[in-house]
């Protein structure tokens, strides 16, 4: 038995892992690293209806136990995406979740549609990027904008819908309330803090971009935290991340209420991270006896 | 599959102020070419992102990286001592491409600052191969690794912008005052010493190769955080950005905008 195969959004997966978006490529770098297909599923770096340039260098900064990064979602758009990542995906036998971005409520279609019927289990809806200047986060803070573009894009789609949430509101479950009325089938959180980060002996900002997303262990309080609130709030289920830097970590936000969780900045500390959280997680269930992992998803009790 | 490698320190000494020269045992140092960098991980839970150090040598198990300590990550890795170890990615990226030169090729090997170091493995690879070369450097004030390129180079011009090593001037001041034509140049520098270079070359139809510097994340091609303006769509995004540490950090001067 596989202790560690996981139900989420009606699919299974054979484990609760998954990488963040835009910390993994398509998967191609990565795959010179490990067997890309032991993931639970490879989550993609945002795709959107054409290709972005992105935004200008320096676009990341080190931070104390995290990282700033404005990359502002270069990507090569869906068309490519579709001629090129996808297959390279399949033939490398990982489950995929594709991350669409988008300036526009049109341009969000635009890509879902073109992903109708294709080899896709899920799709992961970015409206929480802190990078772009339309789009993105505009969306995500609004609670009747993510009911509404919620709605259409489930209309749209032929894959469950996953709504990626931003932290960089007041109540995440104002938002994760409006996502599940507009029709979700998941929720996705928690995208970048908003940040900044200057350096003085420059006397200059860290990045081109001025401001950046805050990822890394400094935000995994926060990320755990906004899990369990929005665990209680909705019934959706619920992949987890933020700050995911090994096992403990990764059992820490499913205890919280992740079904399955996401490994971010830590690619970046170690190209193999995801795959030793993997069998991290196994080896805790072995040491703690426990039958199978979704036995630990909300688990956490009162002290 | 391959990952990280732990590697354990041979010899860790200073140069001169603020560079030192790290020496790591490293089984497969024939896979490395000049121009190629290593990740270095300090994997202290407060500093996340690798510190890209470029290759000086690699030769029979012992893998040279010379740096510059500019902050924490270097400063506490400059701190290491002999029988420690620390976790390592490499080699990574692409490198000087040496293959299509002509045994006739005049080459020069140009560098500047802290891209001084890779010229030394460019300079042995390149006379290993039988090719005519002249190693330019250009450095800021104090020297380093003068006594390691006095050996390998077959011709060797120096400056320094003080005057202390060498010709006082730049570079280009050297090219010029000794008239060097070559049919190629490889180089690594700062970014104003690659720009008149690539001047210099344009004004004089050489072929110019230069290695570029640019702020890395994952240092493997996936976070997309070094890239550098290219003239044509690059083949990752179909934009115009290629990948400083997986489509380069050598790049052919025509294709990227300084």
């Amino acid at each position: 038995m596989n202790r560690l195969e996981t139900e989420f959004c009606g699919i299974r997966f054979q484990n609760p892992v998954t990488v963040a978006s835009g910390t993994f490529g398509s998967g191609q770098e990565f795959a010179e690293y490990f067997d890309i297909s032991k993931l639970g599923a490879v989550t993609t770096k945002g795709v959107a209806d054409q290709p972005w340039s992105g935004n200008p260098t320096p676009r990341i900064a080190e931070t104390a136990s995290g990282m700033l990064n404005a990359i502002g979602l270069q990507n090569p758009g869906i068309e490519t995406f579709l001629e090129r990542d996808l297959p390279f995906l399949q033939d490398a036998g990982a489950r995929v979740i594709v991350n669409v971005c988008g300036h526009s409520e049109e341009e969000y279609l635009n890509v879902v549609r073109r992903l109708n019927g294709e080899a896709v289990d899920l799709l992961e809806i970015n409206i929480s990027c802190p990078n772009v200047q339309r789009g993105g986060l505009s969306f995500g803070t609004d609670p009747r904008e993510v009911e509404s573009i919620t709605k259409k894009i489930k209309d749209e789609a032929t894959q469950p819908i996953l709504m990626k949430l931003s932290p960089n509101v007041t109540d995440i479950t104002e938002i994760a309330k409006a996502a599940e009325a507009g029709g979700a089938d998941g929720l996705s959180l928690i995208n970048t803090l908003l940040g900044m980060k200057i350096d003085t002996r420059t006397r200059r900002f860290a990045l081109a971009n001025r401001t950046g997303g805050l990822s890394g262990p400094a935000i995994h309080p926060i990320a755990v935290r906004m899990v369990y609130e929005t665990a209680k709030a909705v019934k959706l289920p619920i992949l987890g991340m933020g700050g995911i830097s090994d096992a403990e970590s990764a059992i820490e936000m499913i205890l919280a209420g992740a079904t399955m969780v996401a490994v971010g900045t830590a690619n970046f500390s170690d190209p193999t991270a995801a795959v030793e959280i993997i069998a991290g997680i196994e080896h805790y269930l072995e040491e703690n006896q426990l039958d199978h992992i979704r036995d630990l998803v909300g688990a956490v009790e009162a002290l | 599959m391959n990952g990280r490698s732990y590697a354990k320190i041979i010899e860790q000494d200073r140069l001169c102020e603020g560079i030192f020269r790290l020496r790591l045992a490293f089984s497969d140092t024939d896979s490395i070419r000049p121009g190629q960098f290593f990740n270095l991980y300090l994997d202290d839970g407060r500093h996340l992102l690798p510190r890209p150090i470029s290759v000086c040598e690699a030769e029979g198990g012992v893998l040279t990286l010379v740096y510059r300590v500019v902050g924490f990550g270097t400063e506490a890795i400059s701190k290491m001592l002999p029988g420690e170890s620390l976790w390592i990615l490499g080699p990574l990226g692409n490198g000087y491409s040496l293959d299509w030169l002509k045994e006739d090729s005049s080459v020069l090997a140009v560098g500047g600052g802290l891209g001084i170091p890779p010229m030394l493995f460019l300079t042995h690879a390149l006379a290993k191969q039988g090719i005519s070369v002249g190693t330019v450097l250009g450095f800021r004030d104090e020297g380093f690794l003068l006594p390691e390129f006095e050996e390998a180079a077959p011709s060797l011009y120096l400056s320094s912008d003080s005057g202390r090593i060498g010709e006082k001037g730049t570079v280009i001041d050297l090219l010029e005052t000794h008239h060097l034509k070559p049919d190629v140049i490889f180089s690594c520098g700062p970014l104003p010493m690659l720009r008149a270079l690539k001047d210099f070359a344009a004004a004089r139809q050489i072929r110019l190769f230069v290695s570029l510097e640019e702020r890395m994340a994952c240092g493997i091609g996936a976070c997309l955080a070094c890239v550098c303006s290219t003239t044509e769509l690059d083949d990752h995004s179909r934009v115009h950005n290629r990948r400083v540490c997986k489509d380069g950090p050598v790049f052919d001067a025509e294709e990227v905008a300084l």
